[in-house]
């Protein structure tokens, strides 16, 4: 038929395919939410967003080692605390990089790009000497192992299934938290107008510091996901941030459902041609249709309204 | 003589530090280094070129371009693939299964050349090629996003972007460009031993010619009324053009002049160092050419080339001895350069210098010339605002 499947065959590959895409989609949604806080409501340009990941996936083979030597009985249940303070490590790590680094720079965000930049060589270099140069990766409770099978050709691994679940809720959450709380509210007023928003009694520095430590929190989340379906190395954070940064602009910056949209799109995209064509072609297909794309329509598929 | 004093040389503070330069890189470093050591000089001074030309695209144009790899790498190419179809001769390579194709692609079972090499066998075109191919793709990505006002923030990491394709594409595409490991094995230049050690100081000092000729035309630039529009564009871009300029334009020739010193200085170091790899190409020396410059001064062409020379320096004798703490050592400068000292050396050397220089008062007198506009001080304090 196709190539030398049948319309079957290709039916289940597309359907797997399509579900390594929702794997690599919750990644990229979850680095890109974080990012598309602290880019689009903040405008700071953090490359260190890959290193904040890293901090979440070593904090969670960290946990994973400690429960399997000292409390083995707790293995099935480590993985969900290991989320929670995985978001908790990478946000206090993003608080402190904001207090010492980040709040000095609001005003000249290109050198943002800069320090930031610094920083992750930093924290790479600090993840090389405490953890060694080689990749780790946790051991995972036995329910998030195998997988689920609907029809005789089709696998679907139970931890993408749980990474694609854990993605939806910390979508909704950071959705209503964003638009629904009045912590939310501080937000955007102070991305509106800063000035405005201080007059009104709104103490912006504060809604700044804790904006970048949710933001880089939320990347702890997707370093915690991250180790279920890959293992972690002081560079892994590299590779993702350019992703990463084009699902942000894609999306159109200050737009949560651009994010989504576009961390779909761009997965799903290269997830499905890595099948037809090698892996790195299929990143150069997709990141060129990006590129191309944003010189037409530079402010992304869902422009912000904020006047800048 | 004052056109040439005061719009090539920048007045007498851009004059002296021209010719100390000068002094430092064609009559200092080959008289104490021996030969390895200044060829490794030779290759810090081709970073040296992206360097500057990010000083005028960042530092006085407000661009910040991540991809200055880009034209570094497709210079360097371009050099490596001319050098390449040349070392792989039909007699030289007689045992491959189809000889006279370079060896890479015999072993990734190509049995011919590819169209786009074919041109390369020629040394005219390939010189051409070095200088007008970076700087037309340069033109293309310019065009398509100064014209669509696409600027600051969103240009960085689309230029990031495009650096990651092209590393990602050559790295993949193993038997059109030589994958990972780059082209190498390049010895001869049309006939004549690149290895040999009179080879090896005429590329230094052809080099060291280009790198000096490219800071004169840079400084003309920028003591140019483009070179006012250039900061007035960078600091206020949108009264230029209420003025009736078309600041797109200017743009996109900054970009491409940055892109063509780019690849210039790719073009000397496949020559000096004998082969070209993606890992000049990517993000990571992308940005690195960006901290050269910071280093050295972001508003200081002779600054650029000092903090090139400084990091290259600090990062062979660290690597060697504490490869550990070179990172470390590397990120604390991004930070600190940012954080503390925005115009780098060269500002240091603006706010401390004159402390060293009234000591040897009686050298400047030497060169007591009348005053031109301080150009340097006036760009200093707006950027401090």
């Amino acid at each position: 038929m196709l190539g030398g499947y049948t319309y079957g065959e290709l039916g289940s590959i597309l359907a797997m395919q399509g579900f390594a895409g929702f794997s690599l989609f919750s990644v990229l949604l979850l680095m890109a939410l974080g990012l598309a806080i602290i880019f689009g409501q903040m405008g700071v340009i953090n490359m260190a967003h890959g290193e904040f990941m890293a901090a979440g996936a070593y904090t969670t083979y960290l946990l994973s080692s400690i429960t399997e030597q000292y409390f083995p009985a707790f293995m099935p249940y480590y993985f969900i605390f290991a989320i929670v303070i995985a978001f908790f490590v990478a946000g206090a790590l993003g608080y402190l990089a904001e207090y010492a680094l980040i709040r000095h720079l609001y005003k000249r965000p290109l050198d943002t790009l800069l320090a930031t930049w610094g920083l992750s060589l930093i924290m790479q270099q600090s993840y090389r000497s405490i953890f060694g140069a080689r990749e780790v990766s946790p051991t995972l409770p036995d329910w998030l192992m195998g997988s689920y099978q609907p029809t005789e050709s089709i696998h679907i691994p139970i931890n993408g299934m749980f990474v694609l679940a854990l993605t939806a809720f910390v979508t909704f959450a950071v959705f209503y938290l964003m638009y629904k709380s009045r912590w939310g509210l501080r937000v955007r007023a102070t991305t509106q107008n800063r000035i405005m928003s201080g007059a009104v009694g709104i103490n912006t520095k504060k809604v700044d510091r804790y904006t970048f430590a949710l933001g880089c929190g939320i990347a702890g989340i997707a370093g915690a996901a991250f180790t279920t379906i890959a293992s972690t190395g002081p560079t892994t954070g590299t590779l993702y941030i350019v992703d990463t940064f084009m699902v942000v602009v894609f999306g159109g910056a200050a737009s949560l459902l651009g994010t989504i949209a576009s961390a779909f799109s761009i997965a799903q995209a290269q997830s499905i041609l890595e099948f037809f064509i090698s892996g790195s072609m299929a990143k150069v297909y997709t990141l060129f249709a990006l590129v191309l794309i944003l010189m037409f329509k530079p402010e992304g598929l869902f422009a912000s309204k904020v006047r800048r | 003589m004052s056109f040439i004093y005061n719009k090539l040389m920048g007045g007498k503070q851009g004059f002296v530090g021209f010719m100390l330069l000068a002094l430092l890189v064609l009559v200092i470093f080959p008289l104490c280094l021996d030969l390895f050591r200044l060829n490794l000089v030779g290759k810090y001074l081709t970073y040296a070129f992206p360097a500057v030309s990010l000083v005028l695209l960042w530092g006085y144009g407000g661009i910040l371009s991540l991809g200055q790899g880009i034209f570094f790498g497709l210079g360097g190419y371009g050099m490596a693939m001319f050098l390449k179809l040349e070392a792989s001769s039909a007699a030289n390579t007689a045992i491959q299964s189809t000889p006279g194709i370079p060896d890479f692609m015999d072993w990734n079972q190509l049995t011919q050349l590819p169209w786009f090499w074919e041109p390369f066998n020629s040394f005219a075109f390939t010189i051409v090629a070095i200088l007008v191919l970076p700087a037309a793709f340069a033109y293309v990505i310019g065009a398509a996003m100064f014209k669509r006002r696409v600027g600051g923030v969103y240009f960085a990491i689309i230029t990031q972007v495009i650096a990651v394709i092209l590393t990602v594409l050559i790295v993949g595409q193993q038997g059109f460009t030589g994958g990972i490991n780059g082209i190498t094995d390049l010895r001869t230049l049309n006939g004549w031993d690149m290895t040999s050690d009179s080879a090896k100081y005429l590329f230094y000092f052809i080099n060291c010619a280009l790198l000096l000729t490219v800071i004169v035309i840079s400084r003309f630039i920028l003591t140019s009324k483009f070179g006012s529009l250039l900061l007035a564009i960078r600091d206020k871009e949108d009264r230029v053009r209420f003025s009736g300029y078309d600041v797109s334009n200017f743009k996109i020739f900054i970009f491409c002049f940055a892109a063509l010193i780019s690849a210039i200085g790719g073009a000397m170091f496949t020559l000096q160092v004998g082969f070209m790899s993606p890992s000049f190409v990517g993000i990571v020396p992308s940005i690195e050419m960006v901290i050269f410059a910071a280093v050295g001064g972001r508003m200081s062409l002779i600054g650029a080339v000092y903090g090139t020379l400084l990091i290259n320096f600090g990062k062979t004798a660290f690597s060697e001895s504490f490869p550990e703490l070179w990172l470390f050592l590397m990120g604390g400068l991004f930070i600190s350069v940012v954080m503390f000292f925005p115009n780098g050396l060269a500002g240091l050397w603006q706010d401390y210098g004159h402390h060293i220089t009234d000591r040897f008062k009686f050298i400047t007198r030497l060169f007591k010339r009348k005053e031109s506009l301080p150009l340097d001080d006036t760009a200093k304090s707006e950027t401090a605002s």
